[in-house]
């Protein structure tokens, strides 16, 4: 009786003693929530959602205190993946927040001054240039956020829609009769 | 002789229609006064064009470099004029345009200097590189570079498998190649041997071009085996041959070289023959033209052939065509647009006829019969990859591991209710490309930004440490300056230009009069106060007319 009761102590202990050591060795620093719905987000920064930048929107997004519905690059398509994720029914995007084809900002190097204001308002440096020098886009890295639309004091950038080409055009969905069951 | 084989399951047996072309010898192209060469017409990157409009070419001259790893050159089919480096429209089911070099014939067709090359005492790296620049790609249908598949890599190669099953239905270019010159062939498949110094050297030809096989026979050296294999479609696919002579399997995700086996289209390897033996880059394929046409055979066209003339070649398509498809009907698609050229990829120009390839008739709900399971070579379940698929549900679809389909439309061909599966699987691997694309652009945003809030953090910490500095060297400096009468008066006439600087910045003209004698104050006063009256009285004189 008492070793029975022994064993079963000690083993408790051993337990006890390997699950708080494991809660302190692989303690999770981030809400892991946080990063998995920032994965999600499109990461054009764009501040669309009234955050600025898409990891304070999805910080956000994980206290409960911003909807699921106000980004409009992710479109409804990133709506209905953050709704599997939440558990939550998903919803059609926030009023006046229309999905925009994808598109890069294109600089009119003969109206720009190389005023360097764009450069500061680009939220991932994907701008190039110093003062008063031709400033330039690094098209790959753009993510067509606009934010460096208003800032400019010439109205010397303009946003192109990217148009698909042979590499990233893409198989339709099959749109084929369906023949009524009888 | 008689090699083990070990049938892989599922498979269909559709009509062949060999017969139509297969009885007459390649005929060779007219020179054409005008060639459309697709800068993309290989897997990966597309060549960087060499040359502008106007400028003058020979045949075989590089038109495109190499781009990057995954490409491969692009050359002038014949010696003319550059018209045009500009979208035009190639075989591609979407139907959009792509760079092209557009080149002007001067009929001369004369040919920059060939140099062949002794690839039994070249370098393998060497010849490999040889062959980036000719231009060498599968000419299967996969159209992937050839040097970088040469290149054994970590992955030792024991066998090499030379593909001439030709198992799609309608086209007969690899069976009339091989007739033809299998001699080529062989020597072709000699090289590859070479460069990847494998030891086993197998040819897998289909036995309904019994043809093919003897030609190949009397050609191919003691140790190179010519295997006959039962006309099934796909055993012409790369995994399928593989399996049906080693009985090895592919990995799923992987390629027959993580098993040590490396596959080759027959035409390719007369291809590689011509490019190291001639030294003559990648000009001309074979083509097939059959079907609805009056003058059914193959042609060995240059690469740029526009396809309406390839079609004239064979005498046009015969009243009531309906369209053609570019490949087989299996997997080829339509042809939208007849003026795109002949490509590397492009081994059948079928011409539809409404007998033979009558519209597909609308599609019934799927009912889980599993004939298309049973039919599939790749072993899959399209049934439920069908399902995922039209739902949207891509993530799903990947799980029944959608990319190991090789969309060769077995399943499809047996469905009871006429699905078009493969065009939901087609889909649904573009829209998976795209999110993985779209994935990869989104974590290279976000490193970005996280970055560039990184920096301006750092800035800003390096500019307050600044300040704190500095702040503090004033500091300590303030104590140790009494001590210096000379550092005392520098700092006092510094003080005073400041001094003077502030206030001339403020607007307030200084006054020479400080510290002056009491006569003199009293001079000023006194000039001041007339001043002030000469000021009141022309006003006052105003005011009282």
């Amino acid at each position: 009786m008492i070793s029975a009761i022994l064993v079963m102590a000690g083993i408790g202990l051993v337990l006890g003693g390997v699950l708080g050591w494991a809660s302190i060795r692989y303690r999770v620093q981030d809400d892991p929530l946080v990063e998995k719905i920032d994965a999600i987000l499109p990461q054009t920064q764009c501040g669309q959602c009234g955050f600025p930048g898409c990891k304070p929107y999805a910080e956000a997004i994980s206290k409960g205190e911003a909807d699921i519905n106000l980004c409009p690059p992710g479109g409804n398509d990133g709506v209905k993946r953050l709704a599997e994720l939440l558990g939550v029914e998903p919803k059609p995007l926030g009023a006046g927040m229309e999905p925009k084809p994808k598109a890069v900002a294109v600089i009119d190097e003969n109206t720009c001054i190389g005023c360097t204001l764009c450069i500061q308002a680009c939220p991932v440096d994907a701008i190039l240039g110093a003062a008063k020098q031709m400033h330039s886009i690094i098209a790959e890295q753009c993510t067509g956020c606009e934010l460096c639309l208003p800032p400019c004091p010439v109205d010397c950038i303009s946003m192109q829609v990217i148009r698909e080409d042979v590499a990233t055009w893409k198989w339709r969905y099959p749109m084929h009769m369906m023949k009524r069951a009888a | 002789m008689s090699r083990k084989l070990f049938p892989f399951n599922g498979g269909v047996h559709p009509d062949g229609h060999k017969e139509a072309s297969n009885a007459t010898p390649i005929r060779a192209m007219p020179l054409l006064p005008r060639y459309v060469v697709p800068l993309r017409q290989h897997i990966g990157v597309p060549a960087r064009p060499l040359v502008r409009a106007g400028e003058r070419v020979a045949r075989g001259q590089m038109i495109g470099a190499a781009e990057g790893y995954v490409s491969t050159a692009a050359h002038a089919p014949t010696s003319g004029t550059v018209l045009a480096v500009e979208p035009r429209a190639v075989p591609h089911p979407s139907g959009l345009f792509d760079l092209c070099v557009v080149i002007e014939a001067d009929g001369e067709d004369r040919a920059v200097e060939l140099q062949p090359l002794d690839w039994r005492n070249l370098d393998a790296s060497a010849l490999r590189n040889r062959i980036r620049d000719l231009g060498l790609a599968g000419l299967g249908g996969a159209v992937f570079p050839s040097y970088i598949k040469l290149n054994p890599g970590a992955q030792a190669i024991h066998t090499l498998i030379l593909n001439g099953a030709e198992c799609e239905p309608w086209i007969t270019c690899d069976d009339r190649l091989m007739r033809e010159r299998a001699a080529e062939i062989v020597l072709g498949a000699e090289i590859m041997r070479h460069a990847l110094g494998c030891a086993s050297v197998l040819f897998g030809v289909e036995d309904n071009k019994p043809e093919a096989l003897a030609a190949l026979r009397a050609a191919a050296p003691a140790d190179m085996e010519v295997v006959s294999v039962p006309t099934l479609y796909p055993s012409g696919g790369g995994k399928q041959l593989t399996y049906l002579l080693t009985g090895v399997e592919t990995p799923t995700g992987g390629r027959s070289t993580d098993v040590g086996i490396q596959v080759f289209n027959v035409g390719t390897a007369y291809s590689l023959y011509r490019a190291v033996c001639l030294g003559e880059p990648l000009l001309s394929r074979v083509v097939t033209v059959t079907g609805h046409v009056a003058e059914p055979g193959n042609f060995e066209a240059r690469i740029g052939t526009p396809l309406a003339d390839l079609l004239a070649a064979a005498g046009g398509a015969l009243p009531g065509a309906v369209g053609e498809i570019i490949g087989g009907p299996m997997m080829g698609f339509d042809l939208l647009d007849r003026v795109a050229p002949v490509t590397k990829s492009v081994n059948c120009l079928l011409v539809k006829d409404p007998r033979l390839f009558p519209a597909r008739p609308a599609a019934l709900p799927c009912i889980r019969c599993g004939a298309c399971a049973r039919a599939c070579p790749a072993d899959l379940q399209p049934f439920e990859m069908y399902w995922f698929s039209r739902a949207k549900d891509f993530g799903k679809a990947q799980s029944y591991d959608l990319f190991d389909c090789i969309e060769c439309g077995c399943c499809a061909y047996v469905c009871p209710s006429h699905i078009p599966l493969v065009d939901f699987f087609r889909y649904a691997k573009s829209e998976i490309w795209e999110r993985e694309r779209d994935k990869r652009e989104a974590d290279q945003a976000r490193r970005r930004h996280e970055f560039k809030e990184f920096r301006l953090e750092r800035e800003k910490k390096e500019k307050a440490e600044k300040f704190a500095k500095a702040a503090e060297k004033q500091k300590a400096t303030a104590g140790t300056e009494a001590a210096d009468p000379e550092e005392a008066r520098k700092k006092a006439i510094l003080q005073g230009a400041l001094e003077r600087a502030r206030l001339a910045k403020e607007g307030v003209t200084p006054k020479n009069t400080d510290n002056l004698p009491a006569a003199v104050e009293k001079e000023i006063a006194e000039i001041d106060a007339r001043r002030a009256q000469a000021e009141t009285r022309p006003e006052s004189g105003e005011s009282t007319p």
